[in-house]
């Protein structure tokens, strides 16, 4: 019994690896004879690209490939930096309906200490769907009341959290809304602004708490004391975004709030992303000014408003990007992150230009992040995250046809491409 | 403000009258792309009175027509939404299973904004569809995007054949049995309230027959049967006079359709949706069943976890007759985009690409005689764009509808709202998510809060 047991839990294990995907593969790799789109130092023709260790080692024209390299030539084709999606559920969540798959919004007004990683599914079967379309990276972001918890950036493979993670993390701030929020928000007028007023002060509130916190524990270190702060997660997890030391990422949209968010943040001295933005293009100067860039998106969306001009959220990231805004682009889903191109494509196609748009999904996503020395460009030293493909990286119909994560060869294979495989000519047919 | 509702009321009496005209029109030195007939270069095409009257080079325009320059850009038949709910203020009648006897028909708004930004997408003509909250739902209308008229009558296409909306699965299921207690409860249930009411249609119509063969004989003395427009419909579905467009997405429902459509004779079906008509396509090849399908949606719920990008392209290659919808408001700006990307999931040519937005949606609704290509004779809707609508930098800059330019990207205003509520004092501002999937079941939220 026991011995039937273990052998049918060794056939299950064997099936589910199966199943789920094969495996990357690590090593030299010497990719020859490409259009290399560095994003940084422009586009090198008949180039080559080292990875090895995980790492860019080679990139240029006047390259000698490594003995035992394993050499995939790359005639005709481009490659590019691996794709950075600035702020998503992707692995934290499978099923969108089902709240059992839902690990993206957790019960509280202010739980900052809450952390995505922790929720990241490294085997969940969204993953390679996204990835094979060279989406390499993605911010994976909590949601729900004002401090929903701490997002963090992962590269698409890896079988822990801590294999994932890309070296970013940033405490979620829902600013608090002041309009209506579309058409079935029946609150009078009178209510919207109460609410808003409400949230306002509850979260000035919740930052004055923050500040005595910190002159506490300011106090307590500077006087060399071993007295120790009652347990305060909260309050704890907030203190380096009230110290600077650590990004807050601002989820704000309507024109009203973003002009409050700025003026809140004012003489605060943080680190400041602004998410969603979707009304920047409307105030793009002040952020400008301001100095904050933007992580904005999904571009391909609705106006926020029915007398808006219907393609304003194309327009959105090129009309704050020529107002001087850093502006990085998200996809904002879970399933279909494989589509940011198509956001930053529409956006290059409406103003932005091709080449800041895939800036705005590459090199910007990783200043912005603080990961410019690590991710965005091909550079020599920067992380293997790259990809291949036949064809303008935004062109619908472009194939990618590699895919390297930290310096890992990507199987180039999901649950989309096996179905294809096993049923473009299903057998048996129509008769048994 | 002000001076927002008064251009906004000068172009209600503007479009508003223009709408109720056929047009005429010179499309000149275009790339036609006819659909049906290729494609011919630097050419011209002439809508007179709102119908095509020529395809050809060098044509001239009628005196006072207006000619629209078309050097350097693509000429496309007005794209074809065969799944939206757009310019409807109600979706779902969900209090029975069976609702065969409403129609989205009588609740058009020709003031729904997502009219134009449809028309600025090149999209000219939509089925909008009752939701998907019973297995039988309501009956659906078929609508041109003549927008600015304030007459909901002025939208439908008349003449278009009546189509029905079913739905499969867990939206029935969840809404009837888990919600009110009664079947269906499960994929089992469905199929019985289609042959229970099939039936009951079948003794309907016999009932009829019987009372109209013998209600002249002298010696007759019986009543007619109780008219029910319920059963009428159904009655008119069996005689082929109705095409059903069934919500669905498990490989076993979609077949178990077919199986229920064949045991009653009926033959007009096309399934929306379909996420698993890829596992089942030589099925619905053989039947002659249409599939109607997202370019890449999945996950949102479990029936479609099991899904694949690839499903328009296994479809078409397995000859089932595709289409590519929207269902969504936002979905239906860029259609072009959704059909593109059968060529990123399997690498589908031009013309098959675009046909799954417009002759191929224009035969699953019934239409495919008169719009959908680009035809001497046809329709006079039309889309044209700057680069290949294929492609990622397509920008569309003309959209036609009965030859009338209902979109024009140079020359719009930005407000292009028919009606602003001048009571309207906070703006609505709508946050970006996109929990707008499967609209099938708006309306039906209430059913879920208790």
């Amino acid at each position: 019994m026991i011995k039937n047991i273990l052998c049918a839990g060794a056939v299950f294990m064997a099936f589910a690896g199966y199943a789920q995907s094969s495996k990357g593969k690590s090593g030299t790799f010497a990719l020859t004879n490409a259009t290399i789109e560095t994003v940084t130092n422009g586009a090198i023709q008949n180039g080559t690209v080292v990875i090895s260790e995980g790492k860019i080692t080679a990139a240029g024209t006047a390259v000698t490939v490594p003995s035992g390299a394993e050499i995939i030539d790359c005639t005709g084709h481009v490659i590019y930096p691996g794709m950075i999606e600035g702020g998503s559920r992707l692995g934290l969540t499978e099923v969108n309906s089902d709240a059992r798959t839902r690990d993206f919004s957790e019960i509280g007004e202010v739980i900052p200490q809450i952390q995505a990683l922790t929720a990241v599914n490294p085997n969940s079967v969204l993953i390679p769907v996204t990835r094979v379309s060279g989406v390499t990276t993605s911010l994976a972001l909590p949601s729900g009341g004002m401090f929903p918890g701490t997002a963090a950036l992962i590269n698409l493979h890896g079988y822990t959290p801590d294999q994932m993670y890309a070296g970013f993390k940033g405490i979620v701030l829902n600013y608090p809304q002041s309009g209506r929020r579309g058409r079935f928000d029946r609150r009078t007028d009178e209510e919207i602004n109460e609410a808003a007023e409400k949230a306002l002060k509850n979260l000035n509130e919740t930052w004055g708490k923050l500040a005595e916190y910190h002159k506490l524990d300011s106090t307590i270190t500077a006087s060399g004391s071993n007295e120790k702060l009652d347990y305060y997660p909260e309050m704890e997890a907030l203190l380096p975004v009230y110290r600077g030391e650590m990004t807050l990422l601002i989820e704000v949209n309507a024109s009203n709030d973003i002009r409050s968010a700025i003026d809140w943040v004012k003489d605060k001295n943080l680190k400041v992303i602004f998410t969603g933005v979707s009304e920047g293009w409307r105030v793009a100067k002040e952020l400008a000014e301001a100095n904050i860039p933007v992580v904005t998106g999904p571009v391909l969306s609705v106006p926020t408003r029915e007398y808006d001009r219907y393609d304003r959220p194309y327009a959105n990231p090129g009309l704050m990007q020529k107002a001087g805004v850093k502006v990085a682009i998200r996809n904002n889903g879970a399933e279909n992150v494989r589509n940011l191109p198509y956001d930053a494509g529409f956006a290059a196609t409406y103003g932005m230009g091709r080449e800041e748009a895939l800036k705005a999904v590459t090199i910007n996503s990783a200043e912005i992040f603080g990961l410019e020395k690590e991710l965005g460009s091909i550079e020599v030293g920067k992380i293997a995250n790259l990809f291949i493909a036949d064809g303008d990286v935004f062109e619908t119909k472009t194939q990618v046809k590699h895919v390297f994560i930290a310096g890992w060869q990507i199987p180039m294979e999901s649950r989309h491409t096996k179905l294809y495989d096993e049923f473009l000519e299903r057998s048996p047919g129509v008769k048994k | 403000m002000k001076k927002n509702i008064l251009t906004a009321l000068l172009l209600l009496i503007s479009v508003g009258l223009q709408a109720q005209e056929k047009g005429t029109l010179l499309i000149k030195n275009g790339t036609v792309l006819t659909i049906t007939n290729g494609i011919k270069e630097n050419s011209d095409v002439l809508i007179k009175d709102g119908k095509i009257q020529k395809i050809g080079t060098g044509l001239k325009a009628p005196s006072g027509a207006d000619v629209i320059d078309a050097k350097g850009m693509y000429v496309m038949p007005g794209i074809i939404d065969a799944h939206s709910h757009i310019a409807l203020s109600a979706i779902n009648e969900a209090t029975s299973p069976v609702t065969a006897e409403v129609s989205t028909g009588d609740a058009v708004n020709p003031l729904d904004i997502a009219i134009y930004r449809a028309l600025a997408g090149g999209v000219t003509l939509s089925h909008a569809m009752h939701g998907s909250a019973n297995a039988i739902g309501g009956q659906c209308e078929t609508i041109k995007h003549r927008y600015g008229t304030v007459d909901p009558e002025e939208l439908k296409m008349k003449g278009a054949p009546r189509t029905i909306k079913f739905a499969l699965g867990e939206n029935p299921t969840r809404v009837h049995g888990s919600g009110n207690g009664i079947l269906p409860r499960t994929r089992m249930g469905v199929e019985e309230v289609f042959r229970n009411s099939f039936s009951e249609a079948n003794e309907y119509m016999a009932g009829w027959n019987e009372y109209n063969a013998k209600k002249n004989q002298k010696s007759f003395k019986g009543v007619a049967p109780k008219y029910d427009l319920r059963l009428e419909t159904l009655a008119d579905i069996l005689k082929g006079n109705i095409i059903i467009h069934c919500h669905s997405y498990r490989a076993d429902e979609i077949y178990m359709l077919m199986q229920v459509c064949k045991d009653y004779g009926i033959k007009r079906l096309v399934f929306q949706h379909v996420n698993e008509g890829f596992k089942v396509a030589p099925e619905l090849a053989e039947f002659g069943a249409m599939a109607s399908v997202f370019s890449d949606w999945w996950a949102y719920k479990f029936e479609v976890y099991y899904s694949t990008a690839y499903n328009a392209t296994i479809l078409t290659e397995n000859n089932v007759v595709t289409s590519i919808n929207s269902d969504s408001r936002e979905l239906i700006r860029h259609l072009y985009h959704e059909a593109a990307k059968t060529q990123k999931y399997g690498s589908l040519p031009n013309d098959k690409a675009l046909s799954l937005i417009t002759i191929n949606p224009a035969k699953q609704l019934g239409i495919d005689d008169r719009v959908g290509s680009l035809e001497e004779g046809k329709e006079g809707d039309v889309a044209i764009f700057k680069n290949h609508p294929l492609s990622i930098y397509a920008v569309p800059m003309y959209t036609i509808v009965d030859g009338i330019v209902e979109f024009d990207r140079e020359n719009d205003p930005a407000d292009m709202r028919i009606y602003p509520n001048p009571e309207e004092q906070i703006d609505v501002t709508i946050a970006v998510s996109d929990s707008e999937y499967d609209r099938c079941m708006q309306d039906t939220e209430f059913l879920f809060n208790h």
